[in-house]
């Protein structure tokens, strides 16, 4: 799916919306950033709660095709100007990352490569 | 015993994320002119901007501690606060021994190592931005162990910080001081986790550009400016103390 159908499916709010129409290719969720730039596999969306400038840098490293943020935070000014900067697409759930991630695997997500 | 003006928490021009005009003149008369006496040059797992500063602090008023802002595991951030050079060049090498990655300047800054006149010397390569595989309380034994203060970095901040990220000061973390760089007052901090007890705390502005330098700072009363000097003022011995906080925010 794309990041729009699945914003449309979880109900997502949207932040930043540089590229609504690329490809979904996995999910992540981490909180710590060495570990999204470990692990993360590319396409995927990363679920988290942190909502520093940090997170758009990672995000684009990663060619991560979105950023859930979750627990209805609200992403720094910072963040979303880096995320409009490097063309990224950021999320909003008021859900925790729990509930995200299950409603992403129940929509048929996995981890990805 | 003199009273000085510090920002021990202060970026350079290698720091990913940091401003390029970050360089050791720029910071030193934007220091002289916001009245500090002392600055600490704290940049993210790196230490070798420090000789560029610590060199053309010899003609300004403004001392400098030699220092460096360590990523632990858990990314949080510690300071380290060292009397010399060779010190924090030390511990530098445990620090690189323990971090890894290449930096990518697109989206982190291009990391330049500079002389005192601002001159590039190169371009650090590794992922400053990253996290080193040191466990917190490794990192602030590491800092003691080559001499150094250990400073728990905007602790008042929940990214990066160490009771955002840990949720509490771990019991075996030796840590001398608490940062607080802007929102939170110290009797705030204090009524939020109550272990904190007699642990001191600083404030510093964790500038990375030259507008931030001194926004916070402390005042100590010491005899001179020195590791020992400065971790009897935070314990309050032998008549050194902190005498004042000042945040960035002050009115919150």
């Amino acid at each position: 799916m794309t990041v729009r159908q699945m914003a449309d499916r979880l109900g997502l709010a949207v932040w930043v919306d540089e590229d609504l129409d690329r490809q979904v290719e996995g999910a992540y969720v981490a909180d710590l950033l060495s570990d999204v730039i470990a692990h993360a596999p590319a396409g995927a969306v990363w679920v988290t709660l942190q909502t520093h400038a940090n997170v758009a840098a990672v995000a684009a490293l990663k060619e991560l095709s979105a950023v859930v943020i979750v627990n209805g935070r609200r992403p720094e000014a910072e963040m979303l100007q880096r995320a409009r900067e490097h063309k990224l697409n950021i999320l909003g759930a008021s859900e925790p990352a729990f509930e995200v991630a299950a409603k992403l695997y129940l929509a048929g997500l996995r981890q990805g490569k | 015993m003199r009273l000085w003006r510090a920002d021990l928490h202060v970026h350079t021009c290698l720091s990913p994320c940091a401003e390029l005009s970050m360089g050791p003149r720029t910071i030193l008369a934007q220091a002289a002119a916001r009245g500090l006496d002392l600055i600490g040059i704290t940049d993210h797992n790196s230490a070798e901007n420090v000789p560029a500063v610590v060199r053309a602090a010899e003609s300004s008023a403004v001392k400098v501690l030699p220092g460096m802002e360590v990523t632990s595991r858990e990314e949080v951030h510690l300071l380290g606060l060292f009397d010399r050079i060779e010190a924090v060049l030390a511990f530098q090498e445990l620090v690189y021994r323990h971090l890894h990655g290449s930096n990518r300047p697109e989206l982190f800054g291009l990391q330049v190592v500079v002389n005192e006149e601002h001159e590039v010397l190169g371009f650090n390569p590794r992922l400053l931005a990253g996290a080193t595989e040191l466990a917190v309380e490794e990192v602030a034994s590491g800092i003691h162990r080559f001499g150094g203060l250990v400073v728990a970095a905007h602790a008042d901040r929940e990214a990066f910080g160490v009771l955002g990220h840990l949720g509490f000061l771990p019991p075996g973390l030796a840590v001398d001081a608490l940062e607080l760089t802007g929102d939170t007052a110290e009797e705030q901090l204090r009524r939020r986790w109550p272990d904190l007890s007699l642990l001191a705390v600083v404030c510093g502005s964790d500038a990375h550009a030259p507008g931030q330098i001194g926004a916070a700072f402390t005042e100590f009363a010491t005899e001179t400016i020195s590791v020992v000097e400065l971790r009897k003022a935070l314990r309050g011995e032998d008549g050194r103390r902190v005498i004042r906080c000042r945040r960035a925010r002050e009115s919150v």
